[in-house]
């Protein structure tokens, strides 16, 4: 069933009872030619461009639980393309693109909205960093703009701009970035799938791979061995966890980090806005709410949820720069799982293991990369050869010494 | 979360700062031939278990000691806490760590 506007209006007309389940619910094939291990929003999406794009055929996604029930459900739903390194901008670049037009391509409302993303700088050494920044984005093909102090005064000025520590000297500004309607974007890939014959398998989760002579030959999983010819993992998260039963183990630490949403409020906020320095970001929902979040917990962690102290320390950023929202109350906090890896950047790559590939790593920057992804790993799956943008995400890069460390903290995951 | 020092008793884990597993005490022999090999095993590669894990934690505000904190990453309910000095000398002397 396509989706349009003559579509809802048929329907209300006749009582609505024209719509159908967006996606079957299979039982699994004894075997496939391609099993993705995830159904978040990048397996989904991967499985989703595996099939439309690459046109294969014989695709299956696996999931522990429900569709979409990891990271893709929680996370703060910022989509933008404002980093700096060689082997990192050209992908991100590539993801906003895929997102300027997803909705037209997967014909479902993701509600992919381009309203802006302002980094706040307070010092000359970080306006030069940030010029740099900017010009590196430009050279990628992305869209940066510096702003002064007015400048940023005239987007938000009811900014703390004389805040002793932080004072603000102006911004980043990245127009074409913007939020996306999360859980939108993992039911739009995963109806566009289905509808390409992917078989989203759920409540079924991968216990082990069934390795001979270094080539993988399929999954055993809580609904019985699947035989496949390769094998993609999407599991960000919990990667550690399921690699190891390949017996692998990954240049990556779990860790939580927690997101906030306040009761709704009157439009304030029309883009978002990025406090570095006091660890603090923030943007408006559509239903007023303001979601905002800072820095991971900073200790290993598969809890879906965090500890006080880190509340406390977000909400002092948040003060800091926008006194007004003391008046605010909050109403839910919520912790996701983050592969946060040695360098802070992911990894699209083949294993050690013939048939097996990784896609791990995001650590708290995944849900703006889901269509590169997923449109990357689905070319590596496809065709056994990286995507132009993606050829940087080696697994081995940590071993050879080519790290890619946007923010230079080295090997300390909880720092990145 | 309360961490128990050995020395102050139960602490607030935000007196604390965070470094990672435990095995970052097993620093590998750099004269060895397989060095390089060894030291991006030991610098990059984590167990990252679902369940009990040995971690240092460094009391930055507080006596400034390494401990070795034994914490559940599912519950994060700690389960003990000792001196990574003790931990080291007892690895050093061959017995179990």
């Amino acid at each position: 069933m396509r989706y349009s506007g003559f579509r809802v209006i048929k329907e209300a007309l006749t009582g609505h009872k024209g719509w159908k389940p967006i996606w079957r619910n299979p039982d699994p094939q004894p075997a496939y030619d391609y099993i993705i291990v995830g159904g978040g929003g990048h397996g989904l999406a991967t499985a989703y461009y595996l099939a439309n794009t690459f046109k294969k055929a014989r695709i299956a996604v696996l999931e522990k639980s429900w569709l979409g029930s990891g990271n893709i459900g929680r996370n703060t739903t910022i989509i933008r393309s404002n980093y700096m390194l060689p082997g990192n901008e050209p992908f991100y670049e590539f993801s906003m693109k895929l997102w300027e037009n997803l909705e037209q391509e997967f014909n479902f409302n993701a509600m992919v909205s381009q309203r802006g993303i302002l980094n706040l700088c307070h010092t000359d050494a970080q306006r030069d960093a940030f010029r740099r920044r900017g010009n590196a984005m430009i050279f990628a093909g992305a869209d940066a703009e510096l702003l002064d102090r007015e400048g940023v005064r005239a987007m938000y000025p009811w900014l703390n701009f004389d805040n002793a520590r932080f004072p603000i000297k102006g911004g980043l500004l990245q127009r074409r970035a913007g939020t996306a309607r999360h859980d939108g974007v993992a039911w739009g890939y995963a109806r566009g799938a289905d509808r390409a014959g992917v078989d989203l398998i759920q409540n079924c989760e991968v216990t082990g791979f069934r390795i001979e002579g270094g080539k993988l030959r399929g999954v055993e999983t809580s609904r019985g061995y699947i035989a496949a010819n390769k094998v993609g993992v999407a599991v960000a998260g919990s990667s550690g966890r399921v690699m190891a039963q390949a017996g692998m183990r990954l240049p990556i630490e779990s860790h939580v980090l927690q997101a906030f949403v306040s009761e709704g409020l009157k439009p304030t906020i029309d883009g978002v806005i990025t406090f570095g320095a006091g660890h603090f970001y923030v943007s408006q929902s559509d239903k007023g709410g303001l979601v905002f979040g800072g820095d991971i917990d900073g200790y290993n962690s598969y809890a879906q949820r965090g500890n006080m102290a880190v509340i406390e320390d977000v909400a002092q950023g948040g003060m800091a720069l926008m006194p007004a929202i003391g008046r605010a109350r909050l109403l839910r906090v919520w912790g996701g799982i983050m592969d946060m890896s040695m360098d802070g950047s992911p990894i699209i790559d083949k294993t050690p293991v013939e048939g097996l590939y990784l896609n791990a790593g995001w650590c708290y920057g995944g849900f703006k990369a889901t269509p590169a992804s997923g449109y990357t790993f689905a070319h590596l799956l496809a065709t056994d050869t990286p995507h132009d943008t993606a050829k940087a995400y080696r697994l081995d890069r940590f071993e050879r010494g080519y790290p890619i460390d946007e923010k230079g903290m080295g090997a300390t995951p909880n720092l990145h | 979360m309360l961490i128990p020092h050995p020395l102050l008793g139960l602490r607030d884990s935000e007196e604390f700062s965070y470094l990672g597993d435990a095995t970052l005490l097993e620093r590998p022999d750099g004269m060895a031939a397989d060095a390089p090999q060894r030291f991006y095993e030991y610098q990059h590669l984590r167990d990252n278990p679902a369940g009990v894990h040995r971690e240092l934690w460094f009391h930055e505000q507080g006596d400034r000691s390494w401990l070795v904190v034994t914490r559940n990453t599912v519950t994060h309910e700690i389960l003990g806490a000792e001196l990574a000095r003790d931990v080291k000398l007892a690895m050093a002397k061959g017995g179990a760590a």
